[in-house]
Protein backbone atom coordinates (compact mmCIF):
# COMPACT_ATOMS: atom_id res chain seq x y z
CA UNK A 1 0.00 0.00 0.00
CA UNK A 2 1.74 3.45 -0.83
CA UNK A 3 0.39 6.54 0.81
CA UNK A 4 0.37 9.96 -0.71
CA UNK A 5 2.42 11.63 1.64
CA UNK A 6 3.45 15.16 0.04
CA UNK A 7 6.81 16.71 0.51
CA UNK A 8 6.22 20.09 -0.67
CA UNK A 9 5.56 23.11 1.32
CA UNK A 10 2.09 23.17 3.11
CA UNK A 11 -0.66 25.53 2.47
CA UNK A 12 -0.18 28.59 4.23
CA UNK A 13 -2.37 28.59 7.32
CA UNK A 14 -6.15 29.69 6.72
CA UNK A 15 -7.55 33.28 7.66
CA UNK A 16 -10.28 33.00 10.01
CA UNK A 17 -12.58 34.25 7.39
CA UNK A 18 -11.99 31.45 5.22
CA UNK A 19 -12.04 29.04 8.35
CA UNK A 20 -15.13 30.62 9.96
CA UNK A 21 -16.47 30.12 5.71
CA UNK A 22 -15.08 26.22 6.09
CA UNK A 23 -17.35 25.29 9.35
CA UNK A 24 -20.24 27.02 7.81
CA UNK A 25 -19.70 24.80 4.98
CA UNK A 26 -19.87 21.54 7.62
CA UNK A 27 -23.36 23.56 8.86
CA UNK A 28 -25.05 23.48 5.36
CA UNK A 29 -24.18 20.09 4.71
CA UNK A 30 -25.77 18.73 7.58
CA UNK A 31 -28.84 20.27 6.74
CA UNK A 32 -28.87 18.28 3.61
CA UNK A 33 -27.57 15.25 5.19
CA UNK A 34 -30.14 15.83 8.12
CA UNK A 35 -33.31 17.35 6.72
CA UNK A 36 -34.92 16.41 9.99
CA UNK A 37 -33.24 19.00 12.06
CA UNK A 38 -35.25 21.60 10.55
CA UNK A 39 -37.87 19.73 11.62
CA UNK A 40 -36.83 20.08 15.42
CA UNK A 41 -36.21 23.71 14.93
CA UNK A 42 -39.75 24.92 13.46
CA UNK A 43 -42.09 22.15 14.99
CA UNK A 44 -42.91 23.64 18.36
CA UNK A 45 -42.93 27.28 16.70
CA UNK A 46 -45.28 26.21 14.39
CA UNK A 47 -47.78 24.52 16.35
CA UNK A 48 -47.08 27.28 19.44
CA UNK A 49 -48.41 29.84 16.27
CA UNK A 50 -51.40 27.51 14.96
CA UNK A 51 -52.69 26.75 18.75
CA UNK A 52 -52.12 30.52 19.89
CA UNK A 53 -53.33 32.59 16.66
CA UNK A 54 -56.45 29.89 16.51
CA UNK A 55 -57.17 29.12 19.88
CA UNK A 56 -56.55 32.18 22.03
CA UNK A 57 -56.02 34.43 19.66
CA UNK A 58 -59.87 35.38 19.52
CA UNK A 59 -59.94 35.91 23.40
CA UNK A 60 -56.97 37.72 23.76
CA UNK A 61 -56.80 40.03 21.33
CA UNK A 62 -60.59 39.79 19.74
CA UNK A 63 -59.63 37.95 16.53
CA UNK A 64 -57.28 35.65 15.08
CA UNK A 65 -55.71 38.54 12.53
CA UNK A 66 -55.17 40.45 15.20
CA UNK A 67 -53.68 38.44 17.54
CA UNK A 68 -51.46 37.34 14.67
CA UNK A 69 -49.68 40.88 14.14
CA UNK A 70 -49.36 40.84 18.06
CA UNK A 71 -47.93 36.86 18.52
CA UNK A 72 -45.70 36.62 15.24
CA UNK A 73 -42.49 38.96 16.36
CA UNK A 74 -42.39 36.93 20.07
CA UNK A 75 -42.54 34.00 18.44
CA UNK A 76 -39.77 34.60 15.94
CA UNK A 77 -37.76 35.71 19.19
CA UNK A 78 -38.86 32.40 20.72
CA UNK A 79 -37.94 30.37 18.23
CA UNK A 80 -34.80 31.82 17.69
CA UNK A 81 -34.11 31.48 21.81
CA UNK A 82 -35.00 27.78 21.44
CA UNK A 83 -32.51 27.25 18.68
CA UNK A 84 -29.50 28.74 20.59
CA UNK A 85 -30.13 25.52 22.37
CA UNK A 86 -29.79 23.10 19.60
CA UNK A 87 -25.88 24.72 19.21
CA UNK A 88 -24.96 23.63 22.43
CA UNK A 89 -26.19 19.94 21.83
CA UNK A 90 -24.32 19.96 18.68
CA UNK A 91 -21.29 21.01 20.78
CA UNK A 92 -21.63 18.37 23.20
CA UNK A 93 -21.84 15.96 20.33
CA UNK A 94 -18.85 17.12 18.80
CA UNK A 95 -16.60 16.85 22.37
CA UNK A 96 -17.82 13.74 23.44
CA UNK A 97 -16.86 12.40 19.75
CA UNK A 98 -13.69 13.92 19.58
CA UNK A 99 -14.40 15.94 16.80
CA UNK A 100 -12.90 19.32 18.83
CA UNK A 101 -9.84 17.44 19.64
CA UNK A 102 -9.04 17.53 16.14
CA UNK A 103 -10.18 20.83 15.23
CA UNK A 104 -8.28 21.89 18.79
CA UNK A 105 -4.85 20.14 17.35
CA UNK A 106 -5.05 21.97 14.12
CA UNK A 107 -3.01 25.18 13.94
CA UNK A 108 -6.24 27.22 13.37
CA UNK A 109 -7.22 30.38 15.35
CA UNK A 110 -8.45 28.42 18.35
CA UNK A 111 -11.91 30.20 18.70
CA UNK A 112 -12.53 29.17 15.03
CA UNK A 113 -14.44 26.39 15.79
CA UNK A 114 -16.54 28.86 17.68
CA UNK A 115 -16.86 31.49 15.32
CA UNK A 116 -17.99 28.21 13.12
CA UNK A 117 -20.75 27.17 15.00
CA UNK A 118 -22.14 30.64 15.31
CA UNK A 119 -21.99 30.96 11.34
CA UNK A 120 -24.04 27.96 11.12
CA UNK A 121 -26.34 28.68 13.78
CA UNK A 122 -26.80 32.43 11.93
CA UNK A 123 -27.74 29.79 9.05
CA UNK A 124 -30.34 28.14 11.34
CA UNK A 125 -32.03 31.05 12.84
CA UNK A 126 -32.37 32.55 9.27
CA UNK A 127 -33.98 29.80 7.77
CA UNK A 128 -35.87 28.42 10.60
CA UNK A 129 -37.16 32.54 11.60
CA UNK A 130 -37.93 32.53 7.42
CA UNK A 131 -40.34 29.70 7.69
CA UNK A 132 -41.92 30.74 10.72
CA UNK A 133 -42.65 34.11 8.78
CA UNK A 134 -43.84 32.84 5.58
CA UNK A 135 -46.81 30.53 7.48
CA UNK A 136 -46.88 34.23 8.85
CA UNK A 137 -47.59 35.93 5.97
CA UNK A 138 -49.50 33.18 4.78
CA UNK A 139 -52.09 33.17 7.79
CA UNK A 140 -52.22 37.16 7.13
CA UNK A 141 -49.87 39.03 9.38
CA UNK A 142 -48.44 41.89 7.38
CA UNK A 143 -45.62 44.06 8.81
CA UNK A 144 -46.60 47.58 8.38
CA UNK A 145 -42.80 48.41 7.80
CA UNK A 146 -42.78 45.47 4.75
CA UNK A 147 -39.80 44.79 3.46
CA UNK A 148 -37.64 46.85 5.57
CA UNK A 149 -39.16 45.89 8.53
CA UNK A 150 -38.84 42.42 7.98
CA UNK A 151 -35.20 42.67 6.88
CA UNK A 152 -34.24 45.06 9.91
CA UNK A 153 -36.17 42.40 12.46
CA UNK A 154 -34.09 40.23 10.96
CA UNK A 155 -30.94 41.95 11.48
CA UNK A 156 -31.76 41.79 14.90
CA UNK A 157 -32.89 38.12 15.58
CA UNK A 158 -29.45 37.35 14.37
CA UNK A 159 -27.62 39.45 16.74
CA UNK A 160 -30.45 37.87 19.58
CA UNK A 161 -29.08 34.27 18.60
CA UNK A 162 -25.61 35.51 18.50
CA UNK A 163 -25.65 36.57 22.17
CA UNK A 164 -27.94 33.69 23.58
CA UNK A 165 -25.95 31.25 21.74
CA UNK A 166 -22.98 31.89 24.12
CA UNK A 167 -25.26 30.41 27.17
CA UNK A 168 -25.22 26.95 25.60
CA UNK A 169 -21.60 27.06 24.24
CA UNK A 170 -20.52 27.44 27.49
CA UNK A 171 -23.52 24.92 28.53
CA UNK A 172 -21.78 22.35 26.27
CA UNK A 173 -18.48 23.11 27.44
CA UNK A 174 -19.41 22.10 30.95
CA UNK A 175 -22.16 19.62 30.40
CA UNK A 176 -21.30 16.36 29.34
CA UNK A 177 -24.04 14.79 27.19
CA UNK A 178 -26.02 16.87 24.46
CA UNK A 179 -29.38 15.44 25.89
CA UNK A 180 -28.45 17.26 29.72
CA UNK A 181 -28.08 20.35 27.43
CA UNK A 182 -31.36 19.96 26.46
CA UNK A 183 -33.25 19.10 29.49
CA UNK A 184 -31.26 22.14 31.09
CA UNK A 185 -31.91 25.10 28.68
CA UNK A 186 -35.15 23.86 28.21
CA UNK A 187 -35.85 24.17 31.61
CA UNK A 188 -34.75 27.76 31.63
CA UNK A 189 -36.24 28.91 28.63
CA UNK A 190 -39.74 27.94 29.39
CA UNK A 191 -40.05 30.23 32.09
CA UNK A 192 -38.04 32.93 30.58
CA UNK A 193 -40.34 33.31 26.92
CA UNK A 194 -43.74 32.44 28.51
CA UNK A 195 -42.85 34.97 31.82
CA UNK A 196 -42.25 37.78 28.82
CA UNK A 197 -44.80 39.80 26.25
CA UNK A 198 -44.48 36.82 23.95
CA UNK A 199 -48.18 35.49 24.20
CA UNK A 200 -49.89 38.11 25.75
CA UNK A 201 -49.98 41.94 26.74
CA UNK A 202 -48.66 41.44 30.79
CA UNK A 203 -51.47 44.37 31.72
CA UNK A 204 -53.45 41.46 33.25
CA UNK A 205 -50.37 39.72 34.96
CA UNK A 206 -49.75 39.77 39.02
CA UNK A 207 -47.79 43.30 40.06
CA UNK A 208 -44.43 41.56 40.97
CA UNK A 209 -44.95 39.09 38.04
CA UNK A 210 -45.37 42.11 35.88
CA UNK A 211 -42.22 43.71 37.63
CA UNK A 212 -39.99 40.68 35.87
CA UNK A 213 -42.11 41.26 32.94
CA UNK A 214 -40.72 44.17 31.87
CA UNK A 215 -37.13 43.47 33.29
CA UNK A 216 -36.93 40.23 31.27
CA UNK A 217 -34.66 40.60 28.10
CA UNK A 218 -36.64 37.89 26.47
CA UNK A 219 -39.62 40.98 26.87
CA UNK A 220 -37.39 43.94 25.29
CA UNK A 221 -36.43 41.89 22.58
CA UNK A 222 -39.96 41.42 21.65
CA UNK A 223 -40.65 44.78 21.94
CA UNK A 224 -37.87 45.74 19.44
CA UNK A 225 -39.15 43.54 17.16
CA UNK A 226 -42.54 44.07 17.17
CA UNK A 227 -41.70 48.27 17.10
CA UNK A 228 -39.06 46.91 13.87
CA UNK A 229 -41.59 45.14 12.07
CA UNK A 230 -44.42 48.26 12.85
CA UNK A 231 -41.57 50.94 11.53
CA UNK A 232 -42.07 52.89 15.42
CA UNK A 233 -38.50 51.49 16.40
CA UNK A 234 -36.66 53.80 18.36
CA UNK A 235 -33.16 54.07 19.04
CA UNK A 236 -33.61 52.95 22.98
CA UNK A 237 -35.75 49.72 22.15
CA UNK A 238 -32.98 48.83 19.45
CA UNK A 239 -30.42 49.75 22.98
CA UNK A 240 -32.84 47.55 25.53
CA UNK A 241 -33.26 45.47 22.62
CA UNK A 242 -29.34 44.57 22.48
CA UNK A 243 -28.18 45.23 26.20
CA UNK A 244 -28.68 41.22 26.97
CA UNK A 245 -26.98 39.69 23.77
CA UNK A 246 -24.22 42.07 24.23
CA UNK A 247 -23.44 41.44 27.87
CA UNK A 248 -23.88 37.67 27.08
CA UNK A 249 -20.89 38.01 24.70
CA UNK A 250 -19.08 40.23 26.96
CA UNK A 251 -18.79 37.93 29.57
CA UNK A 252 -19.39 34.60 28.16
CA UNK A 253 -16.87 34.58 25.15
CA UNK A 254 -14.04 35.35 27.51
CA UNK A 255 -15.54 32.36 29.97
CA UNK A 256 -15.97 29.78 26.51
CA UNK A 257 -12.02 30.77 25.71
CA UNK A 258 -11.16 29.84 29.13
CA UNK A 259 -13.23 26.66 29.32
CA UNK A 260 -11.50 25.45 25.74
CA UNK A 261 -8.13 26.28 26.52
CA UNK A 262 -8.68 24.22 30.61
CA UNK A 263 -9.19 20.76 29.12
CA UNK B 1 19.19 20.74 21.75
CA UNK B 2 19.15 16.94 20.60
CA UNK B 3 18.03 16.43 16.32
CA UNK B 4 17.99 12.82 16.47
CA UNK B 5 14.80 12.50 18.79
CA UNK B 6 11.20 12.99 17.72
CA UNK B 7 10.42 13.91 21.63
CA UNK B 8 12.13 14.55 24.16
CA UNK B 9 9.86 14.24 27.29
CA UNK B 10 11.06 14.81 31.15
CA UNK B 11 8.94 14.59 34.24
CA UNK B 12 5.61 14.68 32.83
CA UNK B 13 3.15 14.73 35.57
CA UNK B 14 -1.02 15.18 35.27
CA UNK B 15 -3.39 14.76 37.98
CA UNK B 16 -7.52 14.58 37.72
CA UNK B 17 -8.47 15.63 41.01
CA UNK B 18 -6.88 12.76 43.31
CA UNK B 19 -5.72 10.81 40.52
CA UNK B 20 -2.51 10.78 39.54
CA UNK B 21 -2.71 10.17 36.13
CA UNK B 22 0.55 10.56 34.54
CA UNK B 23 3.35 10.19 37.62
CA UNK B 24 6.72 11.64 35.71
CA UNK B 25 7.19 10.28 32.75
CA UNK B 26 10.62 10.57 30.74
CA UNK B 27 10.10 9.56 27.00
CA UNK B 28 13.00 10.07 24.18
CA UNK B 29 11.12 8.93 21.02
CA UNK B 30 14.46 8.96 17.95
CA UNK B 31 12.49 10.24 14.47
CA UNK B 32 11.18 7.39 12.45
CA UNK B 33 10.42 5.09 15.12
CA UNK B 34 7.71 3.34 15.54
CA UNK B 35 7.08 3.32 19.21
CA UNK B 36 4.30 1.62 21.75
CA UNK B 37 3.05 2.72 25.10
CA UNK B 38 1.93 -0.44 26.29
CA UNK B 39 -0.14 -1.05 29.75
CA UNK B 40 -3.13 -1.46 30.87
CA UNK B 41 -6.69 0.57 30.96
CA UNK B 42 -6.03 3.32 33.28
CA UNK B 43 -2.64 3.27 33.18
CA UNK B 44 -2.30 6.82 31.91
CA UNK B 45 -1.32 6.14 28.06
CA UNK B 46 -4.47 8.06 26.87
CA UNK B 47 -3.50 11.33 28.84
CA UNK B 48 0.71 10.85 28.03
CA UNK B 49 -0.43 11.00 24.91
CA UNK B 50 -2.71 14.16 24.63
CA UNK B 51 -0.23 16.12 26.83
CA UNK B 52 2.12 15.90 23.91
CA UNK B 53 -0.23 16.86 21.24
CA UNK B 54 -0.82 20.28 23.21
CA UNK B 55 -4.80 18.72 24.12
CA UNK B 56 -4.32 18.27 27.96
CA UNK B 57 -1.69 20.72 29.92
CA UNK B 58 1.06 19.15 32.14
CA UNK B 59 1.08 19.76 35.59
CA UNK B 60 4.59 19.81 35.36
CA UNK B 61 7.47 18.76 33.53
CA UNK B 62 8.74 19.76 29.81
CA UNK B 63 8.66 18.16 26.60
CA UNK B 64 10.22 19.02 23.15
CA UNK B 65 8.25 17.62 20.17
CA UNK B 66 9.87 17.79 16.95
CA UNK B 67 12.28 20.41 18.68
CA UNK B 68 9.77 22.47 19.29
CA UNK B 69 8.78 23.43 23.24
CA UNK B 70 5.41 21.83 24.70
CA UNK B 71 4.62 24.82 26.69
CA UNK B 72 6.54 27.85 25.09
CA UNK B 73 5.53 26.71 21.40
CA UNK B 74 2.16 24.77 21.46
CA UNK B 75 1.28 26.20 17.84
CA UNK B 76 4.27 25.04 16.21
CA UNK B 77 3.79 21.53 17.59
CA UNK B 78 -0.01 21.45 16.61
CA UNK B 79 1.70 22.32 13.32
CA UNK B 80 4.30 19.61 13.12
CA UNK B 81 1.94 16.56 14.57
CA UNK B 82 -1.14 14.48 13.88
CA UNK B 83 -3.00 12.92 16.43
CA UNK B 84 -5.72 10.43 15.90
CA UNK B 85 -7.07 9.85 19.53
CA UNK B 86 -8.97 6.36 20.57
CA UNK B 87 -12.60 7.44 19.34
CA UNK B 88 -13.25 8.35 15.38
CA UNK B 89 -13.03 12.22 15.56
CA UNK B 90 -14.60 12.86 12.31
CA UNK B 91 -18.54 14.42 11.67
CA UNK B 92 -20.66 10.99 11.48
CA UNK B 93 -23.00 12.77 9.72
CA UNK B 94 -20.85 14.00 6.82
CA UNK B 95 -19.63 11.87 4.16
CA UNK B 96 -16.18 10.38 4.49
CA UNK B 97 -15.08 12.40 1.38
CA UNK B 98 -16.73 15.50 3.17
CA UNK B 99 -14.83 15.22 5.99
CA UNK B 100 -11.39 15.06 4.57
CA UNK B 101 -12.16 18.09 2.39
CA UNK B 102 -13.15 20.38 5.53
CA UNK B 103 -10.35 19.19 7.22
CA UNK B 104 -8.01 19.94 4.08
CA UNK B 105 -9.65 23.45 4.24
CA UNK B 106 -9.21 23.96 7.51
CA UNK B 107 -5.48 22.91 6.63
CA UNK B 108 -5.20 26.10 4.31
CA UNK B 109 -5.61 23.97 1.33
CA UNK B 110 -8.22 26.25 -1.49
CA UNK B 111 -11.33 24.45 -2.40
CA UNK B 112 -9.92 22.77 -5.51
CA UNK B 113 -6.52 21.66 -3.41
CA UNK B 114 -8.91 20.03 -0.73
CA UNK B 115 -11.15 18.20 -3.06
CA UNK B 116 -8.18 16.44 -4.83
CA UNK B 117 -6.11 15.94 -1.46
CA UNK B 118 -9.11 14.40 -0.16
CA UNK B 119 -9.22 11.85 -3.37
CA UNK B 120 -5.78 11.27 -3.06
CA UNK B 121 -6.42 9.75 0.28
CA UNK B 122 -9.95 8.33 0.06
CA UNK B 123 -8.13 6.28 -2.77
CA UNK B 124 -4.52 5.07 -0.77
CA UNK B 125 -6.83 3.81 1.99
CA UNK B 126 -9.24 1.77 0.11
CA UNK B 127 -12.54 4.17 0.58
CA UNK B 128 -13.16 5.26 -2.31
CA UNK B 129 -15.94 3.63 -3.29
CA UNK B 130 -17.60 4.63 0.57
CA UNK B 131 -16.55 8.36 -0.29
CA UNK B 132 -19.86 9.33 -0.71
CA UNK B 133 -21.23 7.22 2.04
CA UNK B 134 -22.07 9.28 5.41
CA UNK B 135 -19.34 8.36 7.95
CA UNK B 136 -22.17 6.95 10.72
CA UNK B 137 -22.83 3.79 7.60
CA UNK B 138 -18.72 2.71 7.87
CA UNK B 139 -17.77 -0.27 9.85
CA UNK B 140 -15.19 0.00 12.32
CA UNK B 141 -12.51 -0.66 10.18
CA UNK B 142 -13.77 2.23 7.66
CA UNK B 143 -13.59 4.35 10.05
CA UNK B 144 -10.31 3.99 11.73
CA UNK B 145 -9.05 4.02 8.12
CA UNK B 146 -10.68 7.12 7.53
CA UNK B 147 -9.75 8.61 10.61
CA UNK B 148 -6.01 7.81 10.50
CA UNK B 149 -6.22 9.21 6.49
CA UNK B 150 -7.60 12.38 8.52
CA UNK B 151 -4.52 12.76 9.98
CA UNK B 152 -2.35 12.62 6.90
CA UNK B 153 -3.93 15.55 5.21
CA UNK B 154 -0.53 17.43 5.69
CA UNK B 155 2.57 14.94 6.08
CA UNK B 156 3.11 15.29 10.06
CA UNK B 157 6.36 15.04 11.59
CA UNK B 158 5.02 12.67 14.15
CA UNK B 159 1.77 10.21 14.58
CA UNK B 160 0.59 9.88 17.40
CA UNK B 161 -2.08 6.59 17.18
CA UNK B 162 -4.28 6.49 20.37
CA UNK B 163 -5.26 2.46 20.84
CA UNK B 164 -5.38 2.13 16.85
CA UNK B 165 -7.02 -1.31 16.75
CA UNK B 166 -8.77 -1.69 19.86
CA UNK B 167 -12.57 -2.66 19.02
CA UNK B 168 -11.18 -3.90 15.19
CA UNK B 169 -11.67 -7.27 14.34
CA UNK B 170 -8.63 -9.36 13.10
CA UNK B 171 -8.74 -8.63 9.35
CA UNK B 172 -9.17 -4.87 9.94
CA UNK B 173 -6.47 -5.10 13.01
CA UNK B 174 -3.95 -6.39 10.21
CA UNK B 175 -4.86 -3.55 7.58
CA UNK B 176 -4.17 -0.73 10.13
CA UNK B 177 -0.97 -2.70 11.19
CA UNK B 178 -0.17 -2.50 7.21
CA UNK B 179 -1.02 0.91 7.13
CA UNK B 180 1.40 2.00 10.36
CA UNK B 181 4.06 -0.01 8.69
CA UNK B 182 3.70 2.00 5.51
CA UNK B 183 3.73 5.57 7.21
CA UNK B 184 6.91 4.25 9.10
CA UNK B 185 8.42 2.95 5.65
CA UNK B 186 7.72 6.56 4.70
CA UNK B 187 9.72 8.02 7.37
CA UNK B 188 6.86 9.33 9.89
CA UNK B 189 7.39 9.26 13.41
CA UNK B 190 4.77 7.26 14.86
CA UNK B 191 3.91 7.25 18.88
CA UNK B 192 1.20 4.34 19.67
CA UNK B 193 -0.54 3.17 22.97
CA UNK B 194 -1.89 0.01 22.97
CA UNK B 195 -3.02 -3.23 25.05
CA UNK B 196 -1.71 -5.70 23.28
CA UNK B 197 1.59 -6.78 24.01
CA UNK B 198 1.64 -8.87 20.08
CA UNK B 199 0.46 -5.62 18.59
CA UNK B 200 3.97 -3.67 20.49
CA UNK B 201 5.84 -6.76 19.35
CA UNK B 202 4.77 -6.90 15.69
CA UNK B 203 5.15 -3.10 15.21
CA UNK B 204 7.28 -1.35 17.35
CA UNK B 205 10.84 -0.14 17.43
CA UNK B 206 10.81 0.19 20.67
CA UNK B 207 8.72 0.13 23.75
CA UNK B 208 7.61 1.60 27.16
CA UNK B 209 5.43 -0.30 29.40
CA UNK B 210 3.50 1.78 31.82
CA UNK B 211 1.49 1.22 34.80
CA UNK B 212 -0.02 3.87 36.99
CA UNK B 213 1.14 6.64 35.40
CA UNK B 214 4.55 5.59 35.02
CA UNK B 215 7.10 4.09 33.56
CA UNK B 216 8.22 0.47 34.72
CA UNK B 217 10.23 -0.91 31.92
CA UNK B 218 11.16 0.53 28.35
CA UNK B 219 13.47 -1.59 25.76
CA UNK B 220 13.13 -3.13 22.69
CA UNK B 221 10.87 -6.28 22.40
CA UNK B 222 14.00 -8.48 22.66
CA UNK B 223 15.17 -6.82 25.63
CA UNK B 224 12.09 -6.87 27.73
CA UNK B 225 11.63 -10.56 26.57
CA UNK B 226 14.83 -11.26 28.30
CA UNK B 227 13.29 -9.89 31.82
CA UNK B 228 9.74 -11.31 31.32
CA UNK B 229 10.26 -14.73 29.41
CA UNK B 230 9.28 -15.03 25.48
CA UNK B 231 6.26 -17.21 26.32
CA UNK B 232 4.38 -18.71 28.67
CA UNK B 233 3.77 -22.58 29.56
CA UNK B 234 -0.17 -23.22 30.38
CA UNK B 235 -0.53 -26.43 32.30
CA UNK B 236 -3.90 -27.86 34.12
CA UNK B 237 -3.63 -30.61 36.44
CA UNK B 238 -6.29 -33.39 36.00
CA UNK B 239 -6.73 -33.59 40.12
CA UNK B 240 -7.33 -29.95 40.89
CA UNK B 241 -5.72 -30.88 44.12
CA UNK B 242 -2.61 -31.13 42.87
CA UNK B 243 -2.44 -27.28 41.95
CA UNK B 244 -0.49 -26.07 44.96
CA UNK B 245 2.17 -29.45 44.52
CA UNK B 246 2.69 -28.42 40.69
CA UNK B 247 2.99 -24.68 41.22
CA UNK B 248 5.69 -25.79 43.87
CA UNK B 249 7.60 -27.65 40.91
CA UNK B 250 6.86 -24.78 38.35
CA UNK B 251 8.79 -22.86 40.05
CA UNK B 252 8.92 -19.00 41.97
CA UNK B 253 7.68 -17.28 38.72
CA UNK B 254 5.02 -19.50 38.45
CA UNK B 255 1.18 -17.87 38.40
CA UNK B 256 -2.22 -20.00 39.49
CA UNK B 257 -4.96 -18.47 37.21
CA UNK B 258 -7.66 -16.50 39.26
CA UNK B 259 -10.26 -18.66 38.42
CA UNK B 260 -10.42 -22.08 37.35
CA UNK B 261 -7.08 -24.70 37.49
CA UNK B 262 -5.08 -23.61 34.95
CA UNK B 263 -1.26 -22.80 35.89
CA UNK B 264 1.20 -20.39 34.09
CA UNK B 265 4.94 -20.12 34.46
CA UNK B 266 7.17 -17.90 31.63
CA UNK B 267 9.80 -19.73 29.99
CA UNK B 268 12.31 -18.75 27.43
CA UNK B 269 12.17 -21.70 24.66
CA UNK B 270 10.12 -24.50 23.99
CA UNK B 271 13.44 -26.76 25.61
CA UNK B 272 12.64 -25.04 28.94
CA UNK B 273 8.40 -25.36 28.75
CA UNK B 274 9.55 -29.51 27.95
CA UNK B 275 11.71 -29.31 31.23
CA UNK B 276 8.94 -28.36 33.18
CA UNK B 277 6.38 -30.68 31.65
CA UNK B 278 8.74 -33.80 32.50
CA UNK B 279 8.81 -32.88 35.94
CA UNK B 280 5.42 -32.67 36.19
CA UNK B 281 5.26 -35.94 34.67
CA UNK B 282 8.28 -37.48 36.87
CA UNK B 283 5.96 -36.42 40.50
CA UNK B 284 3.25 -37.81 38.79
CA UNK B 285 0.59 -34.76 37.70
CA UNK B 286 -1.46 -35.99 35.21
CA UNK B 287 -2.54 -33.45 33.12
CA UNK B 288 -5.47 -32.48 31.47
CA UNK B 289 -4.19 -29.45 28.99
CA UNK B 290 -0.79 -28.23 28.35
CA UNK B 291 0.04 -25.15 25.71
CA UNK B 292 2.73 -22.91 25.18
CA UNK B 293 1.73 -19.39 24.04
CA UNK B 294 2.98 -15.42 24.12
CA UNK B 295 2.48 -13.90 27.10
CA UNK B 296 -0.38 -11.73 28.27
CA UNK B 297 0.01 -8.41 28.90
CA UNK B 298 -0.78 -9.71 32.42
CA UNK B 299 1.98 -12.15 32.49
CA UNK B 300 4.37 -9.63 31.46
CA UNK B 301 3.16 -7.10 34.17
CA UNK B 302 3.60 -9.96 36.26
CA UNK B 303 6.73 -10.54 35.86
CA UNK B 304 7.96 -6.89 35.53
CA UNK B 305 6.20 -6.10 38.92
CA UNK B 306 5.52 -9.06 41.01
CA UNK B 307 1.96 -7.60 40.67
CA UNK B 308 -1.39 -8.14 38.70
CA UNK B 309 -2.03 -5.43 36.31
CA UNK B 310 -4.15 -3.16 37.08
Amino acid sequence: MSIPLPRGPRPAAPSPASTALTFAWRAVLKFRHVPEQLFDLVMTPIMFTLLFTFIFGGALAGSSTAYLQWFIPGILVQTTVFNTVYSGMGLSTDLSKGLFDRFRSLPIWSLAPFAGLMVGDMLRHSIAGAIILGIGLALGYRPEAGLTGILASFALLLAIGFGWGWIFIVLGLVVRTPMTVMTLGFAVLFPVTFASNIMVDPVTMPGWLQAFVAVNPVSLMTTAMRALMAGTATLGEIGLALLGPAILTALLAPLTLALYRRR
Amino acid sequence: MQDDLAIRARGLRRSFGDLRAVDGIDLDVPRGMIFAILGPNGAGKTTLLRMLATLTRPDAGTAQVMGHDLAEHPERVRAAIAMTGQFASLDEDLTGRENLVMLARLWGFGWRAAKARAGELLAAFDLAEAAKKQVKDYSGGMRRRLDIAASLIVTPGVLFLDEPTTGLDPSARAGVWRLIRGLSAEGVTILLTTQYLEEADQLAGRIAVIDHGRKIAEGTSRELKAQTGSGVLHVTPLDPGNRAIALGILGETAQADPEGARLSVPVTDDAEAAAHLARLSEAGIRLVEFSLGAPSLDEVFFALTGKEAA
